[in-house]
């Protein structure tokens, strides 16, 4: 140990961290230390233990072995309050906010002490103020954005005048123009001293704020850098193990026949705080993909909803499938006509996890690749079917008798785009289609997507991803508050005017944008 | 100290089968020690309980009449349990299949002809289903708990046959009883075994059964119902209609209880009384989660229960085993096999607490 360490310890240090899910080893060993008011990366796969490593710092889980120093003394810490009592925040990615309530009383809630309301709403105004984080105490919560959102939970943390701040992928749900703003505020605590524990796979946002990064992979530390000495080549063949899988496509130049003909889609909200869809309209063309951006909360729920069968329209010609209106047509009916759509959720949507894999295929696939007849089951074909999924996508399992719980979520969401893109279907749509899966796995449904849009379908990617619809998309739109801009060719436009629309610059004098 | 409850990571095939077995002894040396503090020789009210009824032919042919019913109404409330579909009120659907049916019987009394008990069984089947499509309409068109509108239609149900047998179906020779008339020989269920009160009720709820686990272990509606169960938003995305599930479901319960229902009066009773079920319809929840909500366990769960009532009549006349000691028999029974069935599944660990952050200056 060397005088300086003496002199000062590091604001948290954990060692030797291990904790085991039944079959999986999430952290095994895993040391790292974090210096007082230093920005330091984790950084990992979906999966390499990142995620577990900081609910044992916050206190949400307990390490089966392994020791936490906090300035040098050893703690232990038991529950999120006494994580917030020795002076840990945590910004989680999704946000724990009381829609119909406003920001203060929001605050109020998560606060140990008592006081009166008046005094907390000034204090956040100023708190707000002083670091950038333009924010109206008064405001009901339902009518900010995302970015916003996340401005309160920042604020929550700070008012415990926290030593160290865990951010969990803050940016997912950020404009490239948000993102910006935040690093600013981070890069100020840290200047007065906090200590940032920054979460992300987003390797040039690591370059850019940390000073210190730990790699994590299968749940052990394999690295510690400095990102900003580092190329993000090397960082990633690190984080993956392996040199990083890309998929490849030649363009369509040629845009087919309309296949989608989406007009004048007019939806009001199903239920609170949701977004009405207002005058909705794109053509989709055999062999192109669509993307569509946004800032989650948008209305792409809503979209995802009136496209798939979801949601029934009123007027079924509002969405027009091969010259057919399908606005009344439920999700299985649109399958039958070629129309497929993939919602954003796995869990319990797009795959029941307490049933097989080739249980699971019925979901989707019992009328493309007739697994009942006469409503009764052919087991055998389901299973075969599986089977082929499984090889086809080299999907990690137990084979096709698998419970689709036992899965990874990438190698689940492997199976369930492969279960709808192995029917051959004439138009896809797909909601956040890599989300929490890790980068092999995302390059193998981007080559999937590719490789189905060359057959000739129709794919519409619907994603917070801009970089993922930057690769994938042959023309973009962007959805703002229930409205799409028209949509503009990938190779015309730049993240930075892309990022903009995603604020609502389309709209007039862009109001989320002001702050 | 603190308890925490953890799954436990698999389950053996082996504990899965024992646990019933397992709550039969813990429920039978419990009972021991209860009967005992009632000053009771033990071994002779567990026998009067537990063998006794099995071992004459009268005795197993009464618990087949016990068990029918539950097995018949807890088939159909199974499939919608498994969906989700919350049916509490087949008790009520029971009175109105028994009403029904005994119109029919009542309409042709001095009648005679093979078509009678047919019809009866129809017009049972259809009362009882016509009876639980009242919530599955409130369900499925203002989104009205099933749970709350069948089961208060129960006492609905109840009171319409009070009406009917002190009114207008009155006995007219009947000395002002409040029973209607005694069914013709042509409105009563033949007898399986002369000389018992057995009738083929039993079959045909061993054949719904059978019916019911060939549904779901093979059909595209079976399927349907356990996604519509395990996860509602699949079974959207498979184009599953929740509303078309609702119906199915409360519409099968509904005709098996009133089927029940209709055999309770063409059998045992013969007639339309103020009071014709035990609360068959009620018990049956219980004997459809005891059986695991699988056709097979239900079998078993309903002679199991029909087991303990019956053995309880016994014990209560044999050994003046009061009232209460028998629901508190029974109880244990229920109590010792959730529990096991929970321990199976779970375990319980009792950890130190961490010397915690509260030290901290």
């Amino acid at each position: 140990m060397s005088k300086i360490e003496v002199a000062q310890p590091p604001r948290l240090a954990v060692r030797n961290i291990s904790k085991r899910f039944q079959a999986v080893q999430a952290n095994d060993r895993i040391g790292f230390e974090v210096a007082p008011g230093q920005i330091h990366a984790l950084l990992g796969e979906n999966g390499a233990g990142k995620s577990t490593i900081v609910k044992i710092i916050y206190g949400i889980l307990q390490p089966d072995e392994g020791e936490i120093l906090w300035n040098g003394r050893l703690v232990r810490i038991d529950s999120p309050r006494a994580a917030r009592a020795l002076g840990i925040g945590m910004v989680f990615q999704h946000f724990s906010l009381f829609e119909a309530m406003t920001v203060a009383e929001n605050i109020a809630l998560g606060l140990n002490q008592s006081g009166g309301m008046k005094a907390l709403s000034r204090r956040i105004a100023e708190l707000s103020a002083s670091y950038g984080l333009a924010l109206d105490p008064d405001r009901d919560i339902h009518t900010l954005s995302v970015g916003e959102r996340q401005r309160v939970e920042i604020v929550r943390c700070l008012l415990q005048d926290p030593r160290l701040l865990i951010m969990d992928e803050p940016t997912s749900v950020l404009t490239p123009q948000e993102t910006r703003q935040l690093f600013e505020t981070l890069r100020r605590l840290a200047a007065e001293g906090c200590s940032i524990l920054y979460i992300s796979h987003k390797l040039y946002e690591l370059q850019e704020l940390c000073q210190h990064a730990t790699i994590l992979r299968g749940g052990r530390v394999v690295g510690s850098c400095d990102p900003a000495k580092e190329s993000a080549q090397s960082m990633a063949q690190l984080m993956i193990g392996g040199v990083p899988a890309t998929a490849s496509r030649q363009r369509n130049e040629a845009v087919g026949a309309p296949r989608l003909v989406v007009s004048g889609l007019n939806l009001p909200a199903d239920q609170p705080f949701g977004v009405t869809l207002k005058d909705v309209g794109f053509t989709l063309a055999a062999g192109e993909i669509l993307g569509i951006a946004g800032v989650s909360g948008n209305g792409q729920d809503e979209l995802m909803a009136a496209l798939s069968g979801e949601r029934l329209l009123p007027d079924a010609s509002r969405i027009q499938f091969d010259g057919q209106p399908v606005g009344k047509l439920d999700f299985e009916q649109r399958r039958a006509q070629g129309l497929y759509a993939v919602p954003e959720k796995r869990d319990g949507c797009t795959a029941v996890l307490g049933m097989s894999l080739a249980a699971n295929t019925l979901l989707s696939a019992r009328g493309g690749m007739a697994l009942s007849k006469h409503g009764l089951l052919r087991k055998s074909k389901a299973m075969a079917f599986a089977r082929r999924i499984i090889d086809a996508y080299g999907v990690k399992a137990d084979g096709p008798q698998a419970a689709a719980g036992t899965l990874s979520g990438g190698n689940l969401q492997k199976f369930v785009v492969g279960r709808d893109i192995l029917q051959n279907p004439k138009a896809l749509i797909i909601a956040q289609p890599t989300w929490g899966v890790d980068a092999g796995a995302a390059a193998a449904i981007h080559q999937a997507l590719f490789d189905l849009a060359r057959r000739g379908a129709g794919i519409v990617v619907i994603s917070q991803d801009l970089d993922e619809l930057l690769a994938l998309s042959d023309r973009l739109m962007v959805i703002h508050l229930g409205r799409l801009t028209p949509p503009m060719p990938t190779s015309d436009v730049s993240a930075e005017a892309i990022g903009l629309l995603m604020g609502g610059a389309a709209d007039a004098k862009g109001q989320t944008h002001a702050a | 100290m603190r308890l925490e409850i953890e799954p436990r990571r698999s389950v053996s095939p082996v504990l899965f089968y024992a646990t019933p077995l397992l709550a039969v002894v813990l429920t039978v040396a419990s009972g021991y020690v209860l009967f005992l503090a009632l000053g009771l020789d033990p071994s002779r009210t567990l026998y009067h309980f537990l063998v006794a009824p099995l071992l004459t032919g009268f005795g197993l042919a009464e618990l087949c009449l016990k068990a029918g019913p539950l097995v018949l109404i807890a088939t159909g409330l199974a499939l919608g349990f498994r969906a989700n579909v919350w049916n509490i009120g087949a008790e009520g659907q029971l009175i109105a299949g028994a009403i029904c049916s005994g119109g029919v019987a009542l309409a042709f009394w001095n009648e005679s002809g093979w078509w009678i008990l047919p019809l009866m069984t129809l017009a049972g089947a259809l009362g009882g289903m016509a009876y639980a499509a009242i919530p599955a309409f409130l369900k499925t068109r203002f989104d009205v708990n099933e749970i709350l509108s069948s089961l208060m239609l129960t006492y609905i149900a109840t009171l319409i046959l009070s009406i009917l047998v002190f009114g207008p179906w009155r006995d007219p020779d009947g000395l002002n009883f409040p029973e209607s008339r005694l069914f013709s020989e042509s409105a009563q269920l033949p007898l399986l075994i002369e000389g018992t009160r057995l009738h083929p009720g039993i079959l045909v709820a061993l054949g719904a059964a059978l019916l019911a686990w060939i549904l779901s272990a093979r059909t595209m509606t079976g399927f349907r119902l356990d996604v519509s169960g395990q996860a509602p938003e699949a079974a959207r995305f498979a184009g599953f209609s929740r509303n078309h599930t609702i119906w199915m479901t409360l519409l099968a319960g509904g005709g098996l209880a009133g089927l029940a229902g209709c055999f309770e009066i063409a059998g045992p009773i013969g007639q339309l009384l103020p009071q014709i079920s035990p609360g068959y319809g009620f018990t049956a929840i219980i004997v459809a989660f005891l059986g695991r909500l699988h056709p097979l366990g239900i079998i078993a769960a309903g002679f199991l229960v029909a087991l303990s009532y019956n053995g309880g009549e016994i014990a209560q006349v044999q050994d003046q085993l009061p009232a209460a000691a028998v629901g508190v028999f029974q109880g244990m029974l229920l109590f010792y096999l959730l529990a096991c069935d929970f321990l199976s599944r779970f375990h319980i660990r009792l950890r130190r607490a961490p010397a915690s952050a509260e030290k901290r200056s």
